[in-house]
């Protein structure tokens, strides 16, 4: 860059040469190899994405987006996966009504009544290091305190992946609440709004686009959780579409039994349901991109 | 909503100070929520810590000290679970290992090489790995990936056997395509991600004047982000890193299903192995008692290391970016 920019017509006593050759070479191996860093990541996921899409497109069809979840035995054009896409989306939607009005309002208290209190802050670190929890863990905290008192439900598994977005929306609440700037809030004070009236009218409209978008990418993020799902929902074959009581499934769950089975109509089955997982969490990725780039006001 | 409305226009008349007068009830009301939800992180990693521990009680209790034993046989009654602990310390070394080369060089040439104005695509592919969820990392790794590494890890350990090191780590007998290596591999796949936004992050902070004056002096790109880059985001990354080493302990259904599932300890990297999470994943539905309470004693134990080291990384991070602005 600015090294290789030669003045024309500078002061003739200033040594304008190149760098030796040595160092060239070095800074040039070295730029190779952070291109390199990047191909590395690009091989496995590649890999990845073309093996699920090859054998998840022969498998799927409307009648496995629909059929029950047959017997492992049978061959992969027998059945479906549709409990366990109906389970998933059950079970998401649930997660997401309990943990986005619970992860803003702490977002709202962490930014806009914490302020530098060292309560706010212990919260802000506090939901930090919760992001870090591993999600089995979650699966075994609900298992203690929900399933083992209420069964096996799609509530169950909803409440565990609530408490695994719940730090994420929080976090990046927080930091789209951190983007609107003061002179708002001053304004809408100085025409005599209370706090919440201001917070609920003037900051979270002007937030909202960040918001709509961290909480989509915390969504995409639990749909393809399995860990929380293991021990809390249980596993059925036929569609449960009552989401509050009795075992239900979900398509990582199906995936995870899957694999390891040693029927080639499982594992077909197993890669379908891959494929419709990885278009799932794909939507809500691709939707939270469209969301920033359309309605966010302030960005960092 | 009602309540606010009434509340909006509430200065009380007979107050003798208008600027001094208490708040609004449903402004109060609403602070008072939203003081709960932020509690709620606080009152959850607690119940988290109590609930588990309480479950895992009787493991603890029937044990004592020889739950750090390597003696794994629940069907003996033996519940030691140090080949777990070795597992995922090991699983999560090789994760980084690979991880954190891969990830620093893609956040250099995100913030150092590549203009602001095409590094999307490079950001969106690095996310994608993000999105692709655990399970389907599992299912490629068990599927695909194990088989045909399987032949690779048996002629890399035919050509290192004997050799000192290289024999130490890559050789054995009880060679297998899901193994500690292929388990770390996959994990390292799933860290790069985090791994490279927060090491990004971090280097974006440097200052460009600093930048410039050391382009000033004649340095090479290298030499500047050696000289000046490096310098300035040591510690952030190394936050990044911890980060990364926490995500990697506690990732658990594709190590569930890569990592082979024999609580061994071996320093042949492919054999197979256990770590904490796949085992509690893999045993808990079948097991009572106090096979599943030594189950959660692990929980409680993965809970405690991945939360000693997410506050470690995290005042890590925070330390360095408070240093950065202050500069």
């Amino acid at each position: 860059m600015a090294v290789t920019a030669q003045a024309p017509g500078g002061p003739q006593n200033i040594d304008l040469r190149e760098p030796p050759s040595w160092r060239r070479t070095k800074n040039r191996l070295m730029t190779v190899l952070m291109v390199l860093a990047f191909v590395i990541t690009i091989v496995p996921l590649g890999f990845v994405l073309v093996t699920v899409i090859a054998k998840g497109a022969s498998v799927i069809s409307w009648q496995f987006l629909t059929s029950g979840i047959p017997p492992n035995v049978l061959p992969a054009n027998v059945g479906g996966m549709g409990p366990a896409i109906v389970g998933t989306l059950e079970i998401t939607a649930l997660a997401t009504v309990i943990s986005v009005p619970l992860g803003v309002l702490g977002a709202i208290y962490i930014n806009e009544y914490g302020g530098k209190g060292i309560l706010a802050r212990i919260v802000r670190f506090m939901s930090d290091v919760m992001t870090g929890v591993p999600s089995i863990i979650m699966g075994l905290f609900i298992f203690t305190l929900w399933t083992l008192h209420f069964q096996y439900s799609g509530l169950g598994g909803a409440l565990a992946l609530a408490c695994l977005m719940l730090p994420i929306i929080i976090r990046s609440s927080e930091e789209m609440l951190k983007l609107v700037p003061d002179a708002l809030r001053e304004g809408s004070y100085a025409l005599g709004a209370s706090k919440a009236r201001v917070t609920v009218t003037v900051v979270l409209p002007a937030a909202i686009g960040g918001i709509v978008s961290g909480a989509l990418l915390a969504v995409a993020r639990a749909a393809g959780e399995t860990a929380p799902l293991l021990f809390t929902i249980g596993i059925v074959t036929s569609v449960n579409s009552n989401v509050f009581s009795g075992a239900t499934t979900s398509l990582p769950n199906q995936i995870f039994q899957n694999a390891t089975q040693p029927y080639t109509g499982a594992q077909a089955r197993g890669w379908g349901a891959a494929l419709t997982l990885v278009v799932i969490a794909f939507i809500f990725m691709i939707t939270a991109r469209l969301v920033t780039a359309r309605f966010a006001k302030y960005s960092s | 909503m009602s309540v606010e409305t009434r509340a909006d226009s509430a200065i009380p008349a007979e107050s003798a100070h208008p600027l001094k007068h208490s708040r609004p009830l449903g402004d109060r009301l609403f602070a008072a929520l939203a003081l709960a939800a932020g509690l709620l992180v606080l009152v959850i990693l607690v119940l988290i810590a109590v609930s588990t521990s309480q479950q895992a009680s009787s493991w603890f209790s029937a044990e004592g000290l020889k739950i750090f034993s390597d003696n794994w046989n629940p069907g003996a009654n033996d519940y030691g679970v140090l080949a777990f602990i070795y597992g995922t310390a090991i699983t999560a070394v090789i994760a980084v290992v690979i991880a954190v080369p891969v990830s620093i060089g893609i956040a250099l040439l995100l913030t150092e090489v590549v203009p602001r104005r095409r590094s999307a695509p490079i950001v969106y592919v690095v996310d994608l790995l993000a999105v692709v969820p655990s399970v389907v990392w599992g299912l490629w790794g068990i599927l695909v990936f194990a088989p045909w590494a399987q032949h690779i890890y048996n002629s890399i350990a035919s050509g290192v056997n004997g050799i000192w090191v290289l024999g130490f780590l890559f050789g054995g007998q009880n060679i297998s395509g899901a193994s500690f290596f292929t388990a770390g591999l996959i994990l390292a796949f799933m860290i790069t991600p985090i791994v490279t936004s927060l090491s990004r992050e971090v280097i974006a902070t440097t200052p460009s004047i600093d930048k410039q004056g050391a382009y000033a002096l004649g340095a090479t790109r290298w030499e500047m982000i050696r000289g000046v880059v490096w310098p300035h985001s040591q510690g952030g990354v190394v936050g990044a890193i911890l980060l990364g080493v926490g995500r990697a302990m506690g990732e658990t259904i594709a190590a569930a299903l890569v990592i082979g599932s024999s609580p061994t300890i071996t320093s042949h990297l492919f054999a197979p192995g256990y770590d904490m999470p796949a085992g509690i994943a893999n045993l808990f539905g079948e097991s009572s008692g106090i096979f599943r309470a030594s189950l959660m004693g692990m929980g409680v134990l993965l809970f405690v290391i991945t939360i000693v080291i997410n506050v470690l990384a995290r005042g890590v991070v925070e330390r360095s970016a408070r240093r950065s602005r202050g500069a």
